[in-house]
């Protein structure tokens, strides 16, 4: 049996039948231009899933001061001072290098007034970078720059239950709201829009009211309102002395947060080793939770996938077993002329693999066009029924189809196995049909 | 003289539904090489059955069939088909050509069967359509020819592996009476050539070319008739 003869064989067979095997082409095109789909766009939506738990936080890493049970011995001070000092900021950002970005952040309790109005805020004492990282949206005016962060400017951004209690008629912009225990004023410059108080979102894990906070430059705090902060109680005087409250980490990707995290405790724990002051806080659920979506995404494309490429192997087996049918009495002949039983599988396979192939090489066609095709359809949607578009998930409506090249290769060479699995059994049938019965076949 | 097939108390049973069918009871014929037979009979006495068993197509429930040297009764299906490719050409009643090959690729399908394929060979197919006469018809297709041309087509293929047995189950069954002759007249030149010729048949036309006639019925020898 010679090679190239069996494949030009196979091919004009394939050719001879042009209905048939467009059908069968047809099939392994839909299987496999399908699969390329659905790992596009699941990547995309999978990709879309983990931006948005990475917005919430997932990639960052918190380390926050917290006051130790008891005083170190032999202190006798009234005033403690613990915590994350500005060198533990400098020294967790030069040493390690999957730390994209630090946000450190010293908060306080103090009385703001405008006029008559007085509230209990919380000031925040924060670098431009903050609004981003914890999802501030600026409603007017602008968030602390780094003009204001460098010159230590007396300036401040208002959230939205600040703005409405200290300013019921008046708008806040350019006006300036009074500290009573600094005895200092600060120029509003910027004022947020309402947000609700949420749990485990941006800079910290732990729920959080941001509607009561003054946000103000950490420098312009640092030399106007001091790292000491003194309460009075009963009789006695309390106080104590916190550089920084936060540090907030970004990592450079969500698979380094635990690793970082480690690093990031080895280097606090040796230069805290008296006092268990900071805790190192790791977005574990979040992660857990990018996690699971990508699983998730993955069985599920597996599944789809595996029953497209099922459909289409049927399709194809359905094919060759009525080729079989319908070319028995070629069969009977080839046999009678000397063909043995593998010479006849191997002609089918061949008639299935070049069908396959065909089909599997159309589909990787029809798999690049994905993106575009998607980009296009969203177009008309848009255009021509955008009512329904908006009730659509926000993740359907802005997904992009990511293309790997591992996609084509995997549904191409998935299609074409598939293809002479399905295709084998009709050939096995085909060969053991006697000669004789076959000779005889309508 | 050297036989080309040696057949002893050669029978075979199809069992259908549990129902035995003993379609050759017992068949003992020899057959030395370059003969010309005819086997007569009436329809559903064996005839078939028989050239099929020589033809290695099928295998006989018991007996002894010998083609050459070989033992071909007790071998397998690949050593059959080897045997096939090899030293059998089959012609059939409704000529079998493979619908969707012109002309020459028919006539050249026996040699992909052999392992190899040599140039000269390719050639010798040219020759065989040139001697059936359709030297000017290589390129067309079975459907785009008479009975008659595609019988000639299928006489060439049976040629293309320079078998030593033509096999030929009622190749003019379908044909008018003029073109059963040419058919015959080309047999016979094959035969002169050197061929061991068994054809089945039953005109009595057909027949009266061979050297020995055989009539079977019910499976068994009736009559054994050398011209
Ligand atoms: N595949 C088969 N299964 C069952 N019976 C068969 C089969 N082939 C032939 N026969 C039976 O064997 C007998 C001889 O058949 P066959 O050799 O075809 O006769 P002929 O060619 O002389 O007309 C008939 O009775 C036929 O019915
Ligand atoms: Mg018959």
């Amino acid at each position: 049996m010679l090679w190239l003869h069996t494949w030009l064989i196979g091919i004009k067979s394939v050719l001879l039948h042009p209905l048939r095997s467009l059908l069968t082409v047809l099939g392994i095109f839909i299987g496999v231009a399908s699969v390329i789909w659905l790992l596009a766009i699941g990547a995309g939506i999978s990709q879309k899933a983990q931006e948005q738990i990475e917005g919430l936080g997932a990639d960052n890493i918190i380390v926050r001061s917290v006051k130790p049970a008891k005083a170190p011995d032999g202190s006798t001070s009234f005033i403690l001072p613990y915590g994350l000092l500005r060198a533990d900021y400098d020294i967790l950002v030069e040493t390690i290098p999957t730390i994209r970005g630090a946000l450190p952040i010293r908060e306080m309790r103090r009385e703001v007034r405008y006029g008559q109005r007085e509230l209990l805020a919380r000031v925040v004492g924060c670098t431009p970078e903050y609004a981003a990282i914890t999802q501030l949206e600026i409603d007017r005016g602008h968030f602390i720059s780094d003009a204001e962060l460098q010159l230590e400017k007396n300036h401040c951004v208002l959230a939205s239950n600040v703005v409405d209690t200290l300013f019921p008629y008046k708008d806040p912009i350019g006006r300036r709201i009074y500290l009573p225990e600094a005895q200092d004023y600060y120029k509003i410059v910027g004022i947020l829009k309402y947000r609700a108080p949420t749990a485990a979102i941006g800079g910290s894990l732990a729920a959080q009211d941001f509607s009561q906070d003054v946000y103000i430059p950490i420098t312009t705090l640092r030399r106007r309102l001091g790292d000491t902060v003194v309460v009075r109680r009963g009789g006695s005087r309390e106080g104590e002395t916190v550089e920084l409250n936060q540090i907030t980490l970004q990592i450079d990707g969500i698979e380094n947060v635990m690793k970082t995290a480690d690093l990031v405790q080895q280097t606090l724990d040796r230069r805290h080793s008296k006092l268990e002051d900071v805790v190192v806080i790791v977005p574990k659920e979040l992660l857990e939770q990018a996690e699971t979506t990508r699983i998730m995404f993955m069985v599920f494309m597996g599944v789809i996938a595996g029953i497209s490429l099922l459909v289409g192997g049927i399709g194809i087996m359905n094919i060759m077993l009525a080729t079989v049918m319908e070319r028995t009495r070629e069969i009977g002949v080839r046999r009678a002329l000397g063909a043995t039983r593998s010479d006849i599988v191997l002609q089918f396979l061949i008639e299935t693999t070049v069908l396959s192939v065909a089909g599997g090489l159309v589909g990787i066609l029809g798999g690049a066009v994905c993106p575009y095709a998607v980009s296009g359809l969203r177009n008309i949607l848009t255009s021509y029924a955008s009512d329904l578009v908006s009730t659509l998930p926000q993740l359907v409506q802005e997904v992009t189809p990511i293309l790997h090249p591992t996609y084509f290769a995997l549904a191409f060479l998935i299609s074409v196995v598939v293809g002479i699995l399905f295709g084998v059994y009709p050939a096995i049938r085909a060969a053991h049909m006697d000669p004789i019965e076959a000779l005889r076949h309508g | 003289m050297q036989l080309a097939a040696r057949i002893h108390e050669l029978t075979k049973d199809y069992v259908l539904k549990g129902e035995t069918v003993r379609a050759l009871r017992g068949i003992s014929l020899e057959i030395p090489d370059g003969d010309y037979v005819a086997i007569m009979g009436p329809s559903g006495s064996g005839k078939s059955t028989l050239l099929n068993l020589i033809g290695c197509l099928d295998r006989p429930t018991s007996g002894c069939l010998q083609l050459g040297d070989d033992d071909v009764s007790s071998m397998n299906d690949g050593q059959l088909s080897r045997i096939r490719a090899s030293r059998i050409g089959f012609v059939f009643q409704s000529y079998n050509l493979i619908p969707q090959l012109n002309v020459l690729e028919n006539i050249e399908v026996p040699l992909y069967y052999r392992g190899r394929i040599t140039r000269l060979e390719r050639s010798r197919c040219r020759e065989l359509a040139d001697l059936v006469g359709l030297s000017d018809r290589l390129k067309h297709r079975p459907q785009q020819l008479s009975g008659g041309q595609q019988q000639r087509v299928a006489i060439a293929r049976s040629l293309a592996n320079d078998p030593c047995f033509i096999l030929a189950d009622e190749p003019t069954g379908n044909l008018d009476t003029g073109t059963t002759k040419d058919i015959l007249d080309l047999l016979d030149d094959f035969h002169r050539a050197g061929k061991t010729m068994i054809i089945v048949t039953h005109e009595k036309e057909v027949a009266t070319r061979a050297r020995r006639i055989i009539r079977l019925r019910d499976g068994r020898i009736d009559e054994s008739l050398v011209q």
